[in-house]
């Protein structure tokens, strides 16, 4: 089979990210081309240029014409005279796996000896894009997806280049040698091995087009394969990037408005000063047009001591000081009209049906928490017209170029380390760069100071819970008329909350009339329901981004517990009505629901008294999860038992790692249910400061969480965020099950 | 500043830092071991989880001057060789993810297993429900816990 990728054109790339405005919207011819145009407008205007700074592709000088940086062998492959092969990953490994599954797809192709298989990080180089956006970036659930095709076609071209290598050294035609496990072998069973011949090999042309396998005869993919930084995450050893350590290398922590975007009136550093350790205390701007102060000292404990003996006067006269309770009454007044409409079915029949729901739902700010604080460690040169920035960061390429705006240099002299980081969940591809940002302010303002050293700037807990970019806050509100046999006959919904890409560069291609798609998406479909949709995106002085699953965080909690409600209403079987609303027009939906019934036992094993089934089924970033949960509320607290999975995600690549991934993106999902998973503000001000008043599910909250995939060879789709999405409305219909009552607001309230 | 000498993984380790810098900052900005993570600062989260002789102690809220003689363990100091039962369990079961709070997890459990050979998930429930994952590995955890006792159990059997 020849191959030719179709995402291989960077002037195709908007159609990449279309495709995921396509899920969202009915009319998506209309979306690709004002969308490619605005993206690009934007990218010209902005000075992203598609994120790809720097220019410093390692092409191969051999290299065909037609092929892109990221198909090019050179920059991704490096294979040593002792057989080990190292494998460069265009995404950011920060729990998901990635630095396992895209080595396994290459060496799949390039028919490598696993054990001889190790991983690196990429870069900011041009060649380490997502082939599918066309820019650095680990999100969208979108790594394997998108780098399938791109790492199997790099292996193919290596194991080519190797074959070609041999035969020129035996002098015999390619034909008659074949590869297996690191080593070519002729008809007559002489060998090279990899390691001989990778030197000569990589020398040669890289071929254009190349045969890919059958997927029936994958040796790794679809393996349960060990992850790759296991032994290191076991043993201390791995480094993430609070870990980097420079010689003479300094630490600063910022004391940031405590309302977003305040302006400092005054500062008393004094006693700050005073603080042993401390080597400068510098004005810098931060986040949002806000001023904040960087203390710079030898070490975190005594920079993080003096920023919180500054005593700082701020002005908050110019920004909205927000008040959670007061923002939820306006939310809850404006669903009550209509917004910008999104679907625009007739909803007349809401009169005088049968049955009827009026619901309102509502879901508070939430915080990633990841376990590894920001960080950004930033040294420039003597001169100050280079820079390297050791990060942790799910989009290098944008934040180069947002790094060399804050230092005023070009964006050609800036290097990003990516480094190994302990989660991210969304935090870590901020479009506004923010934490990249300030470093760099703060590496600036520290060689103003007279400070050479390179600076590591570090988010203390609470600077991360108090510090913004939370999953916005919504109020949902519906309006549904159906019949005595749960037919739908209208259905009126409105959905209120900050628009996540509103005023940042990715506005052009993700907001369509007006609607941002990361709010909408995850409603209706796949249900056959006449609905009306509007959205109102109120301006509110809160940071907001894409948290785990972004959207589907509560369309699909909303979705799912008012399907289960009108099942419930017209007396049928969850799971039954489901799968005739799906019909056979959603048969992944269908697979993915029929496994997780079959698997848990649904309606077939006694429950224990008290206890009580779930279901609810979500897709997104194409990907199907159904769950079959067992809920039981005890003493006024809800409990969740067990979580039965379906998932369809068309090819496992590594089912050992997406088993990891639906387990802890279920627990994720339980998270937002348990008291306290909320960020609330008074005044303008976090009232959460760290894990004592956010809360985030503990082992004692982990119910058993089995896996079942549905077989596929089907091109593999997005894995790091499906596996949330159903999880709480699951739990909510077990518990409405229980107590006749739907948990209308996360965290739940049952009292 | 003050100076102060510490047994950290069996090595004697002088350093000069204030009285009340956190054992953790200790460990990380002046000895360089790293291994040992910073999460919340407040005793909440259970990444910078150590041993004080022998008991599992939170680095963030063990000023450096409280130490005094006893003996520190760190995630680096868990076994010579790496290959404590912990962490063949650990990598046999692919238990880290992100792995920023495994050393800390690993620290606990060692507790655990050191005291309680043979923990039921109760017991583990009990122990551990101080350490946070965000990436959820708590299943892995457990089933680590358990795989650990085993590897144990084996080892002494044979010696």
């Amino acid at each position: 089979m020849h191959f030719h990728s179709k995402n291989s054109d960077l002037s195709q790339i908007p159609k990449g990210i279309a495709a995921l405005i396509q899920q969202q919207s009915a009319d998506t011819n209309q979306v690709t081309e004002p969308s490619r145009r605005s993206f690009l407008k934007m990218s010209v205007a902005s000075g992203f240029a598609l994120g790809m700074y720097p220019a410093f592709a390692q092409n191969n000088k051999a290299a065909p014409a037609g092929l892109k940086a990221f198909q090019q062998p050179a920059a991704f492959v490096h294979i040593g005279k002792d057989g080990g092969i190292t494998v460069t990953i265009n995404r950011l490994e920060f729990g998901q796996g990635v630095h396992t599954a895209l080595p396994m797809i290459l060496a799949e192709e390039l028919d490598a000896d696993w054990s001889k298989v190790s991983a690196v990080h990429g870069s900011a180089d041009p060649a380490y894009v997502d082939p599918g956006f066309g820019m650095h970036l680990t999100g969208g659930s979108g790594s394997i997806k998108n780098s399938y095709m791109q790492y199997r076609e790099l292996g193919a071209r290596v194991r080519a280049m190797l074959i070609s290598a041999a035969a020129a050294q035996w002098n015999v035609s390619p034909d008659i040698l074949r590869a297996d496990r690191s080593t070519i072998i002729r008809a007559d069973g002489k060998m090279l091995s990899y390691g001989e011949l990778a030197e000569a090999a990589m020398k040669l042309a890289v071929p254009e087009k190349v045969s890919l396998k059958d997927p029936k005869n994958f040796k790794i993919i679809g393996q349960q394969v060990g992850r790759l930084d296991a032994n290191d995450k076991s043993s201390g050893k791995q480094n993430f990037g609070i870990d980097v350590r420079l010689p003479g290398m300094l630490t600063a922590v910022i004391a940031h408005p405590p309302v977003f975007g305040a302006k400092l009136t005054s500062m008393n550093d004094s006693a700050a000063k005073q603080i042993k350790g401390v080597r400068a205390i510098v004005k810098i701007a931060v986040d949002r047009g806000g001023e904040g102060v960087a203390v710079i000292a030898d070490g975190f404990w005594p920079a993080k001591q003096a920023r919180d003996a500054l005593i700082l006067e701020w002005d908050t006269s110019g920004v909205e000081k927000v008040d959670s309770v007061a923002l939820l009454k306006k939310y809850q007044d404006l669903a009550k009209t209509t917004g910008k409409l999104h679907f625009k079915a007739d909803v007349s029949k809401l009169s005088g049906a049968a049955k009827k729901i009026s619901a309102e739902y509502s879901f508070p700010y939430l915080a990633h928490a990841a376990m590894e604080p920001l960080n950004c460690t930033v040294q420039l040169s003597a001169d100050g017209s280079q820079a390297q920035l050791w990060v942790g960061t799910q989009m290098p390429g944008v934040e180069s170029v947002a790094a060399a705006q804050a230092l005023g240099i070009s964006p050609q002299q800036v290097s990003m380390h990516v480094q190994m980081a302990g989660g991210g969940f969304g935090r870590r591809a901020v479009p506004s760069c923010d934490y990249v940002i300030e470093s760099c302010h703060v590496a600036k303002a520290a060689r103003s100071a007279g400070i050479q050293a390179p600076i590591r700037t570090i988010w203390s807990r609470e600077d991360d819970i108090k510090g913004g970019y939370y999953r916005p806050m919504h109020v949902h509100r519906a309006e549904i008329a159906y019949d005595e046999q749960g037919q739908v006959q209208a259905w009126d919904h409105v959905i209120v909350g900050q628009s996540i890409v509103a005023g940042t560069p990715f506005e052009g291609f993700l907001i369509k009339d007006g609607i941002d798609g990361t709010t909408i998406e995850g409603m209706r479909d796949p249900y056959p329901i006449p609905m009306r949709l509007s959205v109102h995106h109120p301006k509110v002085n809160v940071p907001v981004l894409w948290w785990r699953s972004v959207g589907s965080t509560h369309t699909a909690y909303v979705m799912e517990t008012l399907i289960d409600e009108i099942a419930r209403g017209a007396k049928q079987d969850p799971v039954a009505y489901r799968l005739k609303q799906f019909a056979d027009k959603h048969p992944r939906h269908t697979a993915a629901l029929k496994l997780a019934v079959e698997k848990s036992g649904y309606n077939k094993r006694r429950l224990p008294k008290g206890h009580a089934w779930g279901v609810a089924v979500h897709e997104s970033f194409q990907t199907v999860v159904a769950y079959v949960v067992t809920a039981s509320v005890q003493n006024g607290q809800a409990k969740l038992h067990t979580a039965t999975a379906g998932v369809h995600c068309n090819l496992a690549v590594n089912p050992k790692t997406i088993e990891a991934q639906v387990q802890g993106a279920a627990l994720m999902g339980l998270g937002m249910c348990i008291e306290n998973a909320a960020i609330t503000l008074k005044d303008g001000v976090v009232e959460q400061t760290n894990f004592g008043q956010y809360a985030v599910a503990r082992m004692t909250d982990m119910p058993q969480v089995s896996v079942h995939i549905v077989p596929s060879a089907d091109p593999p789709t997005g894995m790091g965020e499906p596996g949330l999405p159903p999880l709480a409305p699951a739990f909510a219909n077990a518990i409405a099950k229980l107590t006749g009552k739907v948990q209308r607001s996360l965290p739940f309230k049952l009292s | 500043m003050t100076k102060y000498s510490l047994t950290v993984n069996g090595a004697a380790k002088s350093l000069d830092v204030v009285p009340d810098t956190p054992l953790l900052w200790a460990l990380r900005d002046s000895l360089e071991l790293s291994g040992t993570k910073y999460g919340c600062g407040v005793g909440q989260c259970g990444a910078c989880m150590v041993q004080i002789n022998g008991v599992p102690t939170r680095s963030c809220m063990t000023p450096v001057s409280s130490v005094g003689r006893q003996k520190v363990t760190t995630i680096e100091g868990l076994d010579p060789k790496a290959s404590h039962p912990l962490q063949q369990a650990w990598q046999e079961l692919d238990v880290p993810q992100c792995g920023y709070c495994q050393a800390g997890q690993m620290m606990s459990a060692a507790a655990l297993l050191k005291d309680n050979p043979n923990p039921s998930d109760a017991d583990i429930d009990a122990a551990m429900g101080g350490n946070l994952c965000r990436c959820a590995t708590y299943l892995r955890i457990r089933a680590g816990i358990h795989r650990a006792a085993e590897i144990a159990r084996t080892q002494k059997g044979k010696k």
